[in-house]
């Protein structure tokens, strides 16, 4: 938003507004990283801070629903305003998910060292660190290209979902394997598999994140469409 | 400007204004206007202050015509019938198209008569029709319930909100086919003005109704289309949904969205 409103304090909300949803995208995204990092290391520690961290994503979630429906009834906002809260609304649900399944992933840590599972079993934790590569990256730049309102970045996201899907394939079929050669492996990879899947969709909010960010922009809702389509409309005029 | 879009092909337009000049003595108020204003739906003219958008109001019905400095060029058609035709009886038009004031502005004498004085100008009624007509209007513009016992009294008695929805009646009791209506809230609280924008849209079911306001959550609230102006030009016109979510021009998104410094 580069010009201004005649209201400098509307002016100050939306970019207050804008700010604690990054602040909570780069939460999240830390999130999910030391979530996996504590899987590949086994640090019980680790995972236990990411569920404290939980706490924060949640309650800036619900502040940032309270300044919006502030902002709403206070200003009635038009146009690219009105898009940027009503994307922000959704923005922020994403992200609340995305925080959710980092969660997901840390519980299932503390689960599997509960139940005795170590590095010594050796399964193939080390792709995952690869899907969580792919995924952050896709989440941060995703949260980027919100901060700047790129839509060429967030067209870019939409494009490079398919990696992590692929990826989540592989591990899909690499954790049978293990499955079928070892049964004592079953439980600890059944674990695995919805890790691998959490992180997948963790990519998947990365995607809406960038369909919001195109209709903020563009004004055109993107979703459900081919992403041809969709690279027409958010290169277009 | 591209002011080229235009209303549903399912409606159908009431009013065609065509390559529209309008000149208070040297200056030029209105450029080159292209506009047409769909039937039996709300429009709404927004902008700011001196953009033309009254002016463009009291081009509709010739208002203009009262002071002899003032002319337009070009064409205004309603159903056809170029309106800027001289030889049109400015009476005739004025009765197929009614207009509401800023401030309300009732005549000096009784309710009844308020809404039987414009009706007696144009059809000669016996007294049960005349009273049936005063009470369809009154109940038209939501007015009735609170002045049926007193239409004998004088309309400068009544609230604002009222005096406002009197003029609207006595607009509608001569059965126009557009009204027009020229920030017919600015001068009421909240609850006249809801009670007005209620009544605005239960009144396209029956008319075409143009509504100048300063007000854009009103024009977002109660129009169908919405043409934003600027310096008499018609920058952008469209149906009031999109211009308000998703306009086509920056100039009125910076406008809609309070940028316009």
């Amino acid at each position: 938003m580069t010009d201004k409103h005649l209201s400098t304090q509307f002016d100050a909300e939306l970019s207050g507004i804008s700010t604690r949803v990054l602040e909570m995208g780069g939460l999240v995204e830390r999130q999910v990283a030391s979530a996996v990092h504590a899987l590949s290391h086994f640090n019980g520690d680790l995972a236990s801070d990411v569920l404290k961290q939980e706490e924060r994503v949640n309650a800036l979630e619900v502040e940032i629903d309270r300044d919006l429906s502030s902002i709403i009834a206070r200003r009635q906002p038009t146009a690219r305003d009105l898009r940027l809260l009503i994307a922000v609304s959704k923005t922020i649900a994403n992200l609340e998910r995305v925080g959710d399944e980092a969660a997901r992933i840390a519980r299932t840590v503390q689960r599997l060292l509960n139940t005795g599972v170590s590095s010594r079993m050796r399964l193939p934790v080390g792709d995952l660190t690869y899907e969580c590569e792919l995924a952050t990256r896709q989440l941060r730049k995703a949260l980027d290209a919100f901060a700047r309102l790129d839509t060429q970045a967030a067209l870019e996201v939409l494009q490079q979902d398919d990696e992590i899907d692929q990826e989540f394939e592989g591990l899909l079929r690499k954790l049978i394997t293990y499955m079928m050669e070892d049964p004592r492996t079953i439980s600890a990879s059944i674990d695995l598999v919805f890790v691998a899947k959490a992180l997948e969709r963790v990519g998947d909010h990365a995607k809406n994140l960038s369909e919001i960010i195109i209709y903020i922009v563009k004004g055109t809702d993107v979703r459900h469409n081919p992403l041809e389509t969709v690279a027409s409309l958010a290169n277009g005029a | 400007m591209d002011t080229a879009v235009a209303i549903d092909a399912a409606e159908k337009t009431k009013i065609t204004v065509r390559d529209l000049n309008f000149y208070y003595g040297s200056y030029h108020a209105l450029k080159h206007i292209n506009l047409d204003l769909p039937e039996k739906k709300v429009t709404a003219f927004i902008g700011p202050s001196g953009c033309g958008k009254s002016t463009l109001l009291r081009v509709l019905n010739r208002m203009f015509e009262l002071y002899p400095e003032q002319r337009a060029e070009g064409q205004v058609l309603i159903d056809g019938q170029n309106l800027l035709d001289r030889r049109i009886d400015v009476s005739l038009i004025r009765a197929r198209v009614g207009m509401v004031f800023q401030k309300p502005t009732p005549f000096p004498m009784s309710i009844y008569d308020n809404i039987a004085f414009g009706v007696k100008l144009f059809e000669t009624l016996p007294r049960v029709e005349m009273d049936e007509r005063v009470e369809w209007a009154l109940k038209k513009a939501a007015l009735w319930n609170e002045v049926k016992d007193k239409l004998h009294q004088s309309g400068s008695g009544l609230s604002g909100g009222q005096q406002q929805r009197l003029c609207i009646a006595r607009g509608i009791a001569i059965k126009p086919e557009v009204l027009l209506l020229d920030e017919p809230c600015s001068a009421l609280d909240p609850i006249s003005t809801g009670k007005i924008e209620e009544l605005i849209t239960e009144l396209k079911s029956d008319y075409t109704v143009v509504i100048v306001t300063h007000n854009m959550q009103q024009a977002a609230r109660c129009s169908d289309y919405t043409a934003y102006m600027y310096l008499g030009d018609l920058v952008e016109f469209g149906k009031t949904a999109d211009l308000f979510m998703k306009p086509r021009r920056k100039d009125t998104e910076d406008y809609i969205t309070g940028r316009f410094g």
